[in-house]
């Protein structure tokens, strides 16, 4: 990209909006404030430099650059907090510009917890080097001693002189790698991290600023729909284009291969005449699902890699020599992201150059897909991230703009913008896959786990764009003929399948197949099943050997931090009592072994009728390491306990032979208010640990916890979910 | 197609477009509103919710023609002429109850509606009259912290 292109960043609302050519936005409230000149970075930020994090702007801000985009986690306040401390920086001098192509670092995906661990983290490390430099070179221009200089609110202060960086830097931004750093104030000082900080977002959301992709507004923007196929492998046989072409409001008809779109300069004549193609559309859709089958069995079925991931002394023969074994069969449904607000993107071809606005969680892997399904240059592809609705995961977000390119591109000069439907999110979503846990464990005569086996049966949990087009949904349906992109990343399945416990024979086995639904990318990827699994398996193994639960699970802690979020939780749930039909469960898991501890216990009321599961509440405590904003890893744990919550009583994606049908509210039941549990969530602050995400620590510990409070509550054990179809099919034979 | 008047946030409109337009998108794309919000498109989950002669109502569906006569205000009108926020707004902010944000539209109209005819909700209250309302994040207990809240001032 060219300076004269992009001359100018411009923000409206909370968007900022990028790209030159949008200075002739036309906004709905005003508003709009053009932000300095910004010094083009040549080629691709480098990482290891500190302006390609950091930039000194003209007004007295600080700009700092995250190739992370913000998602409703946080991470926008979390980044700038990192940013004031080491800067002593009023926080509204700090402004946060997330991901976007030749202008952000490439971060990769937003993903897996990690934004606080690599983005927030070389912000802080830039932003302390950043403040050693600046001293030494106040210092040296005015001859001073650098301890009787001081950086605060972007000036250096002297005992009898001040500058602005910007002056200090002559305009220039700080071209020094980021070298090693000699203190953190953010360990230190703690003025702003580690503060629950209110994030500043909230109150342009409140007031109904330009917050979203789906609120960009362009000058002559045009409208466009997609019409779906009826199944994923469904060719277009007939479609009368010229009758079609007739239709009023119709700007274009866009056609290739399968693709079908449809433009108009209005929004609602783009659905009607999304409507009208469907009704004019003949497909050839084999009916390929398997429907009228029980899809535990069929999975496990299905052909499969196997192989052993963990083996770990002989847990086949301790398992023989074991008093007491245990083995058990767990089943979790495919799960859908269901984004509340459905994908949406813009995107503009002008002058050989494509711009695509969009809520991708990876920019640069996505420019790099979609150049190539283009056939373009990847220079010539220019992404700019702008939030979107929560997605936890890999949702529509890539196809959609992928699929607004493939429209723009038909129609040059015009903002597209492409608005997915309900039905689209739902229907056409890579989901979370179906998964089989299957464990056997044997205790020896002192209560000790001596031997464990688990199998895993699952598809990849991850299909994001890697480069090869097929990751996108289009691709399927043009020409070319990309194929179905295959089972992905297979490490996902494993992810916390050795249990966080000392065990000494264990050995863990993993079946990947390539299932029948879309999967990719879903909150936590394959923790949440096994977690499930284990944690439901340690209750059942803590009753066996007459053990307390939370006693059990300590008993096989060698990690203290686990041993301190039990021992909190237990103090939590001191003198509880509990009616007929309620009971209470607890889990614990460290997120991949590695990141953020979680304890968690559920207060469960069943209705022993009808089988309707109350969630009364949930406590938890949390051990990320070093605390960011204890507010925001709050506000994550208490979403992440009730989407988990929802996720295990009530969801299931469905499908008959030919395609989805959980296509709306109705057909995907969520929680909804009156389901809802008071949470409760307590934070272990370690300042002298390194901070790790948190976003996903809760999701797994909280199903455990709810099934095996259900246990405790009405004697049955759920091992499939979803609970609502699970346990009314056991009481028949277990609670009455 | 023809000229409709509508009254949105206190002022008269005017806008040309289909009678059977849903006000949604008259909202969105004709007087640029970026409050309501397009969720479902189905009345199913509330982000498009405005308020209808002062009850709440998802506007996804509601054809443009059969509401002329009715006074309809939006997120942006809850905000009065200085500038300040409705104190229910007000306490969204203070208990940041949010994460994508993309629901808040929805849970504030449909908390202003339940608070202009009942100042003293119980918490079942609450979550009854939000029951239509999706939030994805599961930021519904600071929802009802928030609510509290404002209807305590």
């Amino acid at each position: 990209m060219t300076a004269t292109r992009r001359d100018f960043i411009k923000q409206l609302g909370y968007i900022s909006v990028g790209f030159s050519m949008v200075g002739t936005v036309g906004l709905a409230n005003g508003g709009f404030l053009a932000s300095d000149k910004i010094d083009l970075l040549k080629g691709l930020p480098e990482k290891n430099q500190i302006n390609a994090w950091l930039q000194i702007l003209e007004n007295g801000k600080i700009r700092v650059l995250s190739g992370k985009i913000e998602l409703g986690q946080g991470i926008r306040i979390a980044i700038a907090q990192m940013a004031a401390e080491e800067l002593n920086t009023d926080l509204d001098l700090i402004e946060v510009n997330i991901a976007e192509t030749g202008v952000t670092p490439n971060e990769g995906f937003t993903a897996g917890s990690s934004s606080i661990v690599s983005s927030a983290m070389s912000v802080r490390k830039a932003a302390a080097a950043a403040r050693e430099i600046i001293l030494k070179m106040a210092s040296e221009k005015w001859g001073i001693g650098i301890s009787k200089l001081q950086l605060r609110d972007g000036q250096v202060i002297g005992p009898k002189q001040e500058i602005a960086l910007y002056a200090l830097f002559e305009g220039k931004q700080i071209e020094e790698t980021i070298a090693s750093v000699t203190e953190y104030k953010g360990k230190t000082i703690r003025k702003y991290v580690g503060q629950p900080i209110p994030r500043k977002d909230i109150d342009a959301m409140v007031r109904g600023q330009e917050v979203f992709v789906q609120d960009l507004r362009f000058p002559n923007m045009v409208h466009a729909r997609v019409v779906r196929p009826p199944s994923y492998t469904a060719r277009l046989t007939s479609f009368n284009e010229a009758e079609f072409r007739k239709s009023p409001n119709l700007l274009k008809l866009i056609r290739k291969g399968s693709f079908l779109g449809v433009l108009a300069k209005d929004e609602y004549q783009a659905i009607q005449l999304m409507e009208k193609a469907k009704r004019l559309a003949k497909w050839n859709a084999p009916e390929s699902l398997p429907d009228n089958i029980n899809l535990k069995e069929y999975l496990k079925m299905l052909p499969a890699d196997v192989e052993i991931h963990e083996k770990k002394g002989d847990s086949e023969t301790s398992l023989k020599q074991s008093k007491n074994r245990l083995s058990a069969s767990f089943f979790k449904p495919y799960l859908m992201h269901a984004a509340n607000g459905p994908s949406c993107a813009v995107a503009l071809f002008k002058e050989g150059e494509l711009y695509v606005w969009t809520h991708s969680q990876g920019v640069y892997p996505l420019r790099r897909t979609l150049a190539k399904l283009l056939k373009m240059a990847e220079e010539t592809v220019h992404l700019k991230a702008v939030p979107g609705s929560g997605c936890f995961g890999q949702n529509g977000a890539n196809d959609a703009a992928t699929e607004a390119a493939l429209i723009a591109l038909e129609y040059p000069g015009k903002h597209v913008r492409l608005q997915w439907t309900r039905e689209d999110e739902n229907g056409w979503e890579p989901y979370g896959t179906a998964m089989i846990v299957e464990l056997q464990a044997g205790l020896d005569e002192r209560g000790k786990i001596e031997g464990w086996n688990c199998d895993i049966w699952s598809d990849g949990h991850s299909n994001r764009p890697n480069g090869n087009p097929n990751t996108l949904l289009p691709a399927q349906f043009l020409e070319e003929g990309y194929g179905h992109p295959g089972i992905g990343y297979r490490g996902g399945a494993v992810r916390n399948a050795i249990p966080y416990y000392d065990i000494p024979d264990l050995k863990v086995e993993t079946h990947i197949f390539q299932g029948p639904l879309r999967a990719s990318s879903l909150r936590g990827l394959g923790t949440y099943t096994n977690v499930f699994a284990i944690e439901s398996f340690m209750d059942e193994l803590a009753r066996m050997s007459n053990s307390d639960p939370i006693e059990f699970r300590i008993r096989h802690s060698t990690d203290e931090r686990s041993v301190v979020c039990m021992r909190k939780l237990e103090q939590k749930l001191i003198g509880i009592s509990l009616k007929d039909g309620e009971g209470l469960g607890h889990a614990f898991s460290r997120y991949k072994n590695n990141a953020a501890y979680c304890a968690m216990a559920a207060h469960v009321h069943v209705n022993e009728i009808t089988g309707n599961v109350q969630v009364k509440k949930m406590w938890a405590v949390v051990d990320a390491g070093e605390t960011i904003n204890p507010d925001g890893l709050k506000n994550q744990m208490e979403g992440g306990m009730i989407q988990s919550a929802s996720w295990a009583l009530k969801e299931e994606v469905r499908f008959d032979a030919l395609h989805v049908t959980s296509l709306d509210w109705n057909s995907y039941p969520i929680f909804r208010f009156p389901d809802v549990p008071e949470v409760e969530v307590e934070v272990i602050d370690r300042i002298d640990q390194p901070p790790m995400g948190a976003g996903e620590a809760a999701q797994a510990p909280a199903t455990a916890a709810i099934v095996n409070a259900i246990f405790d509550a009405v004697g049955v054990r759920i091992r499939e979910l979803p609970v609502s179809k699970e346990l009314i099919k056991q009481a028949k034979i277990s609670i009455h | 197609m023809k000229s409709i008047k509508l009254h949105v946030n206190g002022q008269e409109h005017e806008v040309e477009v289909a009678a059977d337009t849903p006000l949604l998108y008259v909202l969105r794309n004709q007087l640029q509103l970026n409050g309501p919000k397009f969720g479902c498109g189905l009345q199913q989950c509330g982000a498009c919710m405005v308020l209808k002669d002062g009850e709440s109502v998802a506007s996804c569906r509601l054809p443009i023609s059969a509401i002329t006569k009715s006074k309809i205000r939006t997120l942006e009108g809850m905000i009065d002429e200085n500038g300040n926020l409705h104190k229910v707004q007000q306490a969204f902010i203070e208990e940041q109850a949010a994460q994508c944000g993309y629901c808040l539209n929805g849970m504030v109209v449909a908390s202003v509606a339940l608070l202009e005819k009942n100042n003293t909700p119980t918490d079942d209250e609450i979550k009854k009259k939000l029951a239509l309302n999706i939030c994805r994040c599961g930021i519904h207990s600071r929802v009802l912290k928030a609510v509290k809240k404002a209807a305590s001032k």
